[in-house]
């Protein structure tokens, strides 16, 4: 039905779009108006994506990023729109794509409402008033029994009419895809836009880590060490003279080093965990749920490792997502499925908690959307008020054989 | 006593091997990889064997994968872990081979010589030395603990250790009366039967926390 009633608003946008461009030359008018009329054809042309999307073909954007500090109404603005080979494909699309969605969205409308009619007996009672009327294959009916043959067929119409709406909706989908997905051209420059942002994202996040550590093991590890030999040195001078002095900044050295290493484990941790290493995603996941405060069910199926790289930033983007789990739901228990299929890993983390998540509102779910993005991963959050809340994380990777513990030699 | 070593770092593996002769231990083989350990085991049959988790030739955890193994052809060979690091998963399988002494350190520990020879001691006697790390994740996670008391709780944590009654009323400085009082209402507020068996008791617990 919609499709229907969106074809007709396809008609006037062409109309508008016309004229706006024939206005174009006009000073000042068609500079404003040509953009204006744009971004009204682009609601509707989005829309379209968006129901083809549903219907299961996906149609991205395919538009230019808008030039920074364009105001309304200026030359920017208008260069950006007219030159952008997706305005002109969008324009293309309207008339045709107004006369495919009516056709289509009429048929599937009309078949299912025939078949209701002869469901209805609708035909029958017609032909007993007027003694002339069919239906189906059963044309000009003469008999009762004939007339009552539209039930059945009036129920195969119906059938088939719904059977066949949902595909008609697909083909419509995917008539509009030829005009409004990216051109090959179009998806490079899309793809490599993205690839932009994700790289100096990563650099930003990867700097500012070598920061973040360099900082810690100056301010810790380093300064204990130097403090550390210090006091070994001074035991040393004392040892002889004073031995119970020297005893005592012993054990002070003791604790120090005690101290940084314990410092120097919790930096390791969060650069790279043992755990991660020696045991894999896998293992050390199951480890971290051992380690939180909430019954967790660890399901695992990977039947080997993925790239170091991929393998580290899956694990903290699960770690977090348990972090912010225990920090902020109140859940009292939740789960962590780690699945590999049709290359791609896909991680989800649920809780029974009260739900209501935000992404915009804290840093976590923005930090490990950014960590996937660098390895084209994904993440999907569902968090209704009053729970549950699943996060979805995918990353497209492979997974190397599985390696053969090499723990016991036999003899 | 005698003891082996697998330790790939050569300072480590001779510091260790000199702090234990100090001790009169008889240190009959130090090895620095994974594979040469369960020969060196079977054919030494030491009274406790010092293993280091992480080994070469794969630095992941082959030295807990060999120890697994060594136990379950050698029942009862008490096992001293240690590590860099500590994981309540790896504990919780190390205490899942077959029953005999077992350990679980942070290479930490090592520093504070009468402790750790203590432990080595512990568990070479068939006994249990769990790192209070591994102890304090393990009991964060309990919610059930809720109905002990700060003294109970502490108690419960030195007895996951390992300790004796009478090492945890010196340690706390108690009485080891007072100890067996607390240690009786943690197992009656835990649920768990009693018992004078020291080890057993602790294998209880650490069974309990690990649940």
């Amino acid at each position: 039905m919609a499709a229907i009633g969106l074809a007709f608003t396809n008609l006037p946008l062409l109309a508008m779009s016309v004229v706006a461009l024939a206005l174009a030359p006009v000073p000042f008018l068609g500079l404003a108006l040509v953009p204006w009329t744009m971004t009204l054809v682009r609601m509707r042309t989005d829309l379209e994506r968006r129901r083809a999307s549903r219907t299961g073909v996906l149609v991205t954007r395919p538009y230019h990023p808008p030039p920074q500090r364009a105001v309304a109404g200026g030359w920017q603005r208008f260069r950006w729109t007219v030159t952008d080979p997706a305005t002109w494909r969008d324009l293309a699309w309207l008339a045709p794509g107004a006369i495919v969605g009516f056709t289509l969205g009429t048929i599937g409308v009309l078949v299912p409402l025939y078949g209701v009619a002869g469901l209805t007996l609708t035909p029958l009672w017609i032909w007993l008033g007027t003694g002339w009327y069919g239906y189906g294959a059963t044309w000009s009916t003469d008999t009762l029994p004939a007339g009552l043959l539209c039930l059945p067929q009036g129920a195969v119409i119906l059938a088939a009419g719904l059977w066949a709406a949902p595909r008609l909706r697909r083909v419509d989908a995917h008539f509009a895809r030829l005009f409004l997905a990216p051109t090959r051209a179009a998806e490079l420059r899309l793809r490599v836009t993205q690839l932009t942002v994700t790289r100096s994202d990563t650099v930003d996040a990867q700097a500012a880590e070598l920061r973040r550590i360099e900082r810690d093991l100056h301010d810790g590890v380093q300064a204990r060490l130097a403090s550390l030999s210090m006091v070994i040195g001074l035991a040393d001078e004392l040892i002889d003279r004073h031995p119970a002095q020297a005893h005592k900044l012993l054990a002070e050295a003791r604790e120090s080093s005690g101290a940084a290493l314990v410092e120097l484990r919790h930096l390791v941790r969060g650069i790279h965990p043992p755990v991660l290493a020696e045991r894999g995603l896998g293992g050390a996941v199951r480890a971290l749920a051992l380690s939180l405060p909430v019954p967790i069910t660890v399901d695992i199926d990977l039947p080997g490792r993925p790239d170091t790289p991929v393998e580290s930033a899956a694990y903290f983007a699960v770690a977090e997502a348990l972090t912010n789990m225990i920090r902020h739901s109140r859940a009292h228990t939740g789960s962590v499925s780690l699945r590999h299929a049709d290359g791609t890993l896909t991680m989800v983390v649920t809780d029974d908690g009260t739900g209501g998540a935000d992404p915009a509102a804290g840093t976590g779910l923005r930090g490990i959307e950014r960590r996937l993005a660098a390895f084209d991963g994904t993440i999907e959050l569902s968090s209704p008020p009053g729970g549950p809340t699943v996060i979805t994380m995918e990353v497209p990777c492979a997974l190397s054989s599985p390696r053969t513990m090499p723990s016991s030699v036999t003899d | 006593m005698r003891v082996v070593i697998a330790e790939d770092h050569a300072l480590l593996r001779d510091g260790l091997t000199r702090l234990l002769q100090a001790f009169d231990f008889d240190v009959v083989a130090a090895v620095d990889n994974g594979p040469a350990l369960l020969p060196a085991l079977t054919v030494h049959k030491p009274h406790v064997a010092i293993i280091d988790v992480r080994l070469p030739p794969t630095f992941t955890d082959e030295g807990l994968q060999a120890a697994i193994a060594a136990r379950t052809q050698m029942p009862g060979l008490p096992i001293l872990m240690l590590s860099q690091h500590v994981e309540p998963l790896y504990a919780r399988e190390l205490l899942s081979t077959p029953h005999g002494g077992v350990g679980y350190l942070l290479k930490d520990r090592v520093s504070d010589v009468g402790e750790f020879v203590d432990a080595v001691r512990r568990v070479a006697g068939g006994g249990t030395a769990m790192d209070p790390e591994v102890i304090s994740q393990l009991l964060a996670r309990r919610e059930p603990l809720a109905v002990l008391t700060a003294r109970e709780r502490e108690v419960l944590g030195e007895m996951a250790e390992g300790r004796s009654n009478a090492a945890i009323a010196a340690k706390l400085r108690i009485t080891e009366k007072a100890v067996s009082k607390h240690i009786n209402n943690i197992l009656t507020k835990l649920d768990m039967p009693p018992s004078d068996d020291d080890n057993r008791r602790v294998l209880a617990v650490l069974a309990y926390l690990n649940r």
